[in-house]
């Protein structure tokens, strides 16, 4: 069937799960920096994820979220023989990969270690030397730290606590790396949008290029609706068509965490609903 | 017509227009005149032979009726809802010169409505029985709005199997994430869409026509003919100060979240719609009232239409003027946006409006809007949607290499045939002709379909 979940791991229980899913169509065509939106029951919403991994061959995509809402939380009950009710993609324009004589530096925080993992495995199969950055909160919070090492040539790692590698941000780790005096070519960087933020402060500040995927929201996801709308270098660009990829020295991240909270009360009200009842309404 | 009293309609989605008791629509078929040149016809898009139908309906056979209707329309149900009769067939209704015109729209409905057909073949063609499917000769359509969904009932009908790719979860395009509820139910979509199923139709949801396949694939695939109908594509916004404060909406996603989404169950169904009190419209055309009607449904304490010219030039239809005015819609005329104004928090407070005045007519024959130097107002608002219109989608152009597009992006075709710049590559509906209206689109349809069935049961 169409969208079974083949694979199911929890990478933090409760929190975050990575999915293989049987997705032929979708698989061969994704590529770094791809999305597709999905939806999990008759009634449910529209959300998009991006792709964490894909196999043309075997035809399956993997899918990394964060438990943030209803839908999500709905996802993480399905168990591996089970489908996704609709899945649809790939959506958005793939991460322009070109082989770079300098280093690409890929820094992720949270749930975008994973969706920054396609693009650092992008860069590596292009043949470019690539630096993984990755941080979390805590140890047992960091995904994909295996995952990157098999296609970075190497991984460092920051966690708040200091619990695993050095304690502090990804863009202290960061700064370390550009002011080594070893030329970069790119940054690239996938998380919350205050760490997106952070870095490409410091990348502006080294004069480096640094590439942004952007976590807007979006309903139709193929260029219908506007919803995900973001201002770059003054100009309103569209994150599904035109994105979700932007120079983030030209987003506007304050506009961005803003819209982000726009249907705040309602999505806290469905979650709310959700764990209380734990049953998806399906009203068929 | 029985309509729903405005004072209880503006609190449910359910359909404003009742349609006719079988007594009322006899008596209305009564008034048609027969004329033998039927100025009515030439009036109507797809050329529907109408006093055929109103005479069949009065002389008591209503699978006659249906019948005559099926051979030009093919989806009667939907089009006696939001056809704009008032500029069409009823506008050259010889009655409408002395008195009323014989309500054309409202007995397609009502014929659309009450027949029942024995099977899908009769359902779609009003034939008894249709050709049995041909092996290995199979169209693909990309989009299922009213375009795909024509070409897909005709080349059945006759035979020819179709394969239809939907980018959303849901077929229908505009008629089910674009027409409220309450002016075109999604069971009348849904009634289409079961028969065509019903003769062999196969839909593809979740399929993005350009992302997950492209023309050539489905060429390369042995899809004899493609047609290609994926509707509008981003919505033009305003292009003032303010536009992405949160309760910005296009009407676009205002409008999906509602109808698609289904966000006036919310929280029964997730998608979420946002709760404007005091709410701006911009733009004067149909979807506008859709959007404003819409609001209002949702608990919108003051809904305003904000319209640079006047209700005189307003391209929305004058029945739905009507309605919307009749649930307390304001409209705001002659006046301009200028910019909006957030809160700390980034969320809409308030419109700031240049105003308007008329000047001479422009090209489109319609007075041009002037502005009236140092005269503004601002209103509070907690929600804006701008509906002024959109533009091509790009998707599909962009990952079919060689296809033909004008320099505003849509798609080149020949206007007898419907085919592309590529042989055997057809296109139709808003991809085409930019914004325009489910008739129009389902008569590119049926232009599209007449040269595909032609070529492939030669």
């Amino acid at each position: 069937m169409a969208n079974t979940i083949l694979r199911k791991r929890r990478l933090i229980p409760g929190q975050t799960s990575e999915l293989v899913i049987d997705a032929p169509h979708v698989a061969a065509k994704a590529r770094p920096g791809n999305f597709v939106i999905l939806r999990v029951c008759p009634t449910g919403e529209r959300i998009p994820l991006t792709i964490a991994d894909a196999d043309a061959d075997a035809g399956t995509i993997t899918l990394v979220y964060l438990v943030l809402g209803k839908t999500t939380a709905h996802l993480d009950t399905l168990e591996e023989g089970e489908a996704i009710l609709d899945l649809c993609g790939p959506l958005g324009q793939p991460t322009h990969i070109r082989p770079h004589d300098g280093l690409v530096l890929c820094v992720g925080g949270g749930t975008g270690i994973a969706a920054m993992h396609h693009i650092a495995k992008g860069h590596h199969q292009a043949g470019n030397r690539v630096t993984g950055i990755i941080g979390a909160r805590t140890r047992g919070l960091l995904l994909f730290e295996a995952e990157l090492a098999a296609v970075c040539d190497t991984v460092l790692v920051a966690t708040d606590d200091g619990s695993h590698g050095r304690k502090g941000l990804v863009t202290h780790l960061l700064e370390e790396c550009l002011g080594d005096g070893s030329p970069v070519a790119e940054i690239v960087a996938v998380g919350p949008v205050p760490m997106m933020a952070a870095v490409s402060e410091v990348a502006g500040r080294f004069g480096v290029p640094c590439l942004v995927s952007l976590n807007s929201i979006m309903l139709d996801g193929i260029g219908m609706c506007g919803a995900c709308r973001v201002s770059v270098g003054g100009e309103t660009r569209f994150a599904c068509v035109d994105g979700p990829e932007f120079d983030g020295g030209l987003v506007d991240f304050k506009e961005l965490a803003q819209r982000l909270t726009a249907f705040r009360p309602m999505e806290q009200q469905s979650y709310a609903e959700f764990q209380q009842h734990h049953v998806c309404r399906c009203a068929n | 017509m029985p309509e729903q009293p405005p004072k209880e309609r503006v609190s449910n989605f359910r359909e404003v227009a009742l349609g006719y008791a079988p007594d009322m629509a006899l008596a209305e078929a009564a008034r048609c005149l027969r004329c033998k040149k039927p100025a009515c016809v030439a009036g109507c898009p797809v050329g529907i032979d109408i006093p055929g139908f109103i005479a069949a309906l009065a002389d008591g056979d209503p699978r006659r009726a249906y019948a005559v209707i099926r051979q030009t329309n093919s989806l009667p149900a939907v089009c006696g809802r939001v056809c704009p009769q008032e500029t069409q067939c009823e506008q050259a209704c010889v009655l409408g010169k002395k008195h009323e015109p014989v309500a054309i729209g409202r007995l397609e409905r009502y014929v659309a409505d009450a027949f029942l057909a024995d099977d899908a073949c009769e359902e779609l063609t009003g034939a008894p029985a249709c050709p049995a499917g041909l092996e290995d000769v199979r169209v693909a359509c990309i989009g299922a709005g009213p375009a795909s969904l024509t070409v897909a009932g005709t080349l059945a009908a006759r035979g020819i199997g179709v394969d239809v790719y939907e980018a959303l979860h849901e077929p229908g395009g505009v008629l089910v994430y674009g027409i409220p509820e309450f002016r075109l139910p999604k069971a009348v979509v849904g009634r289409e869409v079961a028969a065509m199923r019903g003769l062999g139709v196969r839909f593809f949801t979740n399929w993005v026509g350009g992302r997950t396949v492209t023309v050539p694939e489905l060429l390369a695939k042995g899809y004899r003919a493609v047609f290609i109908g994926v509707g509008a594509g981003l919505p033009t916004f305003l292009n003032i100060p303010g536009e992405n404060l949160i309760g910005v909406f296009s009407a676009n996603e205002y409008l999906t979240r509602v109808n698609l989404g289904r966000a006036y169950a919310f929280p029964d169904w997730d998608t979420p719609v946002y709760p404007g009190k005091r709410v701006v419209v911009f733009g004067a055309g149909n979807v506008a009232l859709d959007a404003a009607r819409t609001a209002a449904r949702l608990g919108a304490q003051r809904v305003a239409i904000v319209y640079r010219r006047t209700e005189n030039e307003m391209p929305a239809r004058r029945e739905e003027i009507h309605h919307a005015k009749e649930e307390g819609i304001e409209l705001f005329c002659l006046h301009a946006p200028l910019s909006f104004t957030g809160d700390a928090n980034g969320r809409l407070v308030s419109v700031l409006l240049q105003k308007m005045r008329l000047g001479e007519p422009d090209d489109s024959g319609r007075c041009r809007p002037l502005a009236c130097e140092g005269e503004y107002c601002e209103l509070a608002t907690d929600m804006a949607v701008v509906a002024v219109g959109t533009r091509a989608n790009p998707l599909l152009p962009r990952t079919t290499p060689g296809l033909a597009t004008n320099r505003w992006g849509y798609i080149g075709v020949d206007e007898e045939t419907g085919e592309t710049n590529i042989p055997n590559v057809f296109a139709g509906g808003d991809i085409v002709t930019g914004a325009a209206t489910v008739i129009s689109a389902m008569g590119a349809g049926r232009r599209a379909a007449a040269t595909i069935a032609g070529r492939l049961l030669a």
